[in-house]
């Protein structure tokens, strides 16, 4: 009899450690109603019907691009049916539940901006995060060698506008969270880092200080930018108020580019070279001590950008097959994941999709790429070459 | 017996396994939709972040935190403005770099040697030293190191008497490559330092 209770303890033990091994398995990142890794998951299946031009045309994009893919209604775990004749109508089916999750017609604006609300529901209902369909970007766009001129756009490439007509060089354009406004650099002849309202078209010049004024970026909560300055005699990190003044030096390193905030606006992410090695690094944003992060098999690492729920920080690395955007735990817990060839990873604001700039052979376009499915799409694409993208949030 | 001794550290496992199950589920924030910077244009930028309380120079002085250690202050940029530029004097002079360097060669020193015998034996004159990069490299990672290419020669021309306050440096990144190619040739022409100068209004031109 005590033989029995025991093994039985014993096999009973084995399949809970298995259970709660299985559970708190450290591959896994939780994303609210998924469970997945960076780059491995697999795609939810969906089906289309009813729908068509235009509609179709971002409904195609905007599920895609969220880490859906789009198969005959007999494969499909969703079916989405609906129809868009002057206005876009849809129903999502459950079939595994056999049940309509989401059932709900649109109107005003556009058929497209109904179209993407209507993807950003389906989004919602099945993932439980946000939809990125009505979302917006800002780049640089090169027209001609040495001139380039900043545009803003929706998320996939439409309704692109030109934001400067100045005919010189631009760089790193960065939105204001949760504002129409941008920061960027401009050569006046030289470069300085300007504030531009989009709603009012001021422009204010926050920076122009001898040498290298580039790289802006606003913490989270809108009062502190950072900025590359190398009014000191070399490219430091430096911040200063949301208008420029009282700027200070945060970094005696003296390669450094590309500062990120974290969402918490503690953290400044930056690329720079310590001891000989090129690596990322982040300060304290009110000074203290540079902290390298460890981005070991990943070498070269430049142009860092921390997710908006603060979890991840994707970077390009550079070897001597190209760049490649990769992607890794912010807290370091785990090394970083390759995803795709790519350059300047921006953030969308729910943390789940990377715009970012691709070479094909020495022309600049924007793609989007789903972090979990690795799914990646380029966004429309007008004349010139895209770069530098920066999501807003 | 004996397996009532193995009962202690098993059940002692076990209550660990039932405690460790238990702490895995944290509420996860959902990231909040941005104050929809789409919603309405013109409506979207009230308060924003710039409320100057002073009016504020941009390009002057002043600016504290770490000091030292990252090379030689540069100048106000106040004190070239106004100032004419000639780039054909100093063409010739232009200095190469090797690739992801910003280390001055030893070969360029003759270069270095001209440039500053030209502005001591005209003091009225000051130097624009412009950085440039190859396309191989990303973008503000390039602006960066044609700085420090930049900066490089200005301190090796400190060293051979120029005084720094007479020079300034100007960065293109890759944006304005000599050569369009794609290859060694173009690119070891590209990663390059312009002596460029800088002449008070009132100079006429040299012959």
């Amino acid at each position: 009899m005590k033989k029995h209770l025991f093994s039985t303890l014993i096999l009973g033990l084995t399949a809970l450690l298995t259970l709660s091994v299985a559970r708190a398995d450290p591959n896994d990142i939780v994303v609210p109603g998924i469970i997945g890794v960076p780059g491995f998951t697999k795609p939810i299946l969906v089906s289309l019907s009813g729908f068509s031009g235009e509609t179709l045309d971002v409904l195609n994009f905007d599920l895609y691009v969220q880490g859906f893919k789009v198969t005959t209604p007999a494969l499909a775990q969703y079916q989405i049916t609906g129809s868009n004749a002057g206005n876009v109508i849809g129903t999502v089916t459950d079939t595994v539940a056999k049940q309509s999750v989401l059932s709900r017609s649109y109107s005003g604006a556009s058929l497209r901006r109904q179209a993407h609300s209507f993807a950003n529901d389906i989004v919602l209902t099945i993932n439980h995060v946000p939809g990125i369909g009505l979302t917006k970007i800002a780049f640089k766009k090169e027209v001609g060698p040495g001139h380039g001129e900043i545009y803003v756009a929706d998320f996939d490439g439409h309704n692109q506008q030109e934001v400067t007509h100045d005919g010189t060089i631009v760089a790193s354009p960065a939105w204001v969270p949760g504002h129409l406004a941008l920061y960027y650099t401009t050569y006046h002849p030289d470069p300085e880092i300007i504030y531009n309202s989009l709603s009012s078209g001021q422009r204010t010049v926050v920076a122009r200080y001898s040498g290298l004024n580039t790289a802006p970026a606003l913490s989270p909560d809108g009062t502190t930018l950072a900025m590359v300055l190398s009014r000191s005699g070399s490219p430091n990190i430096w911040v200063a108020n949301a208008n420029g003044s009282n700027p200070r030096k945060l970094t005696n390193t003296t390669e450094d580019s590309s500062p990120c905030w974290s969402p918490d606006g503690q953290w400044i992410c930056f690329a720079t070279k310590i001891h000989e090695r090129r690596l990322l690094a982040k300060v304290p944003a009110g000074g203290g001590e540079v902290q390298t992060l460890s981005t070991s098999g990943h070498p070269n690492p430049t142009e860092p950008a921390w997710s908006p729920d603060g979890k991840w920080i994707a970077f390009t690395q550079q070897t001597g097959y190209g760049f490649d955007l990769c992607v890794m735990p912010a807290d370091g817990s785990k090394p970083p994941q390759l995803l795709v060839a790519g350059e300047h990873p921006s953030w969308s604001p729910n943390s789940r999709t990377l715009i970012f700039t691709k070479r094909t052979g020495y022309t600049y376009a924007l793609s989007v790429l789903d972090v979990m499915t690795k799914q990646v799409k380029d966004i429309r694409r007008n004349s010139g070459d895209d770069s530098q993208p920066d999501w807003a949030r | 017996m004996k397996s009532m001794k193995l009962i202690y550290p098993l059940a002692l496992a076990l209550a660990v396994t039932l405690g460790a199950t238990g702490c895995k589920h944290q509420p996860v924030k959902l990231t909040p939709l941005p104050g929809s910077p789409q919603a309405t244009v013109g409506g979207g930028d009230a308060g924003g972040p710039l409320a100057p309380s002073q009016p504020f120079t941009p390009d002057g002085g002043g600016g504290s935190g770490l000091a030292g250690g990252t090379g030689i202050p540069v100048a106000d940029a106040s004190l070239f403005d106004g100032m004419k530029e000639q780039r054909d004097a100093l063409a010739s002079y232009t200095v190469h770099f090797a690739f992801d360097s910003a280390a001055v060669k030893s070969s360029e020193k003759s270069k270095l040697q001209a440039v500053a015998s030209a502005l001591t034996a005209d003091t009225t004159m000051k130097l624009k030293i412009e950085g440039n990069c190859d396309e191989r490299g990303t973008d503000e990672y390039n602006r960066s190191l044609g700085e420090r290419r930049a900066l490089a020669l200005r301190e090796a021309l400190a060293k051979l008497g120029l005084s720094p306050d007479r020079v300034k440096t100007v960065s293109f990144g890759k944006d304005k490559p000599v050569d369009p190619g794609h290859d060694e040739s173009a690119w070891s022409q590209n990663r390059r330092g312009d002596f460029v100068e800088l002449l008070p209004v009132s100079d006429a031109p040299k012959p």
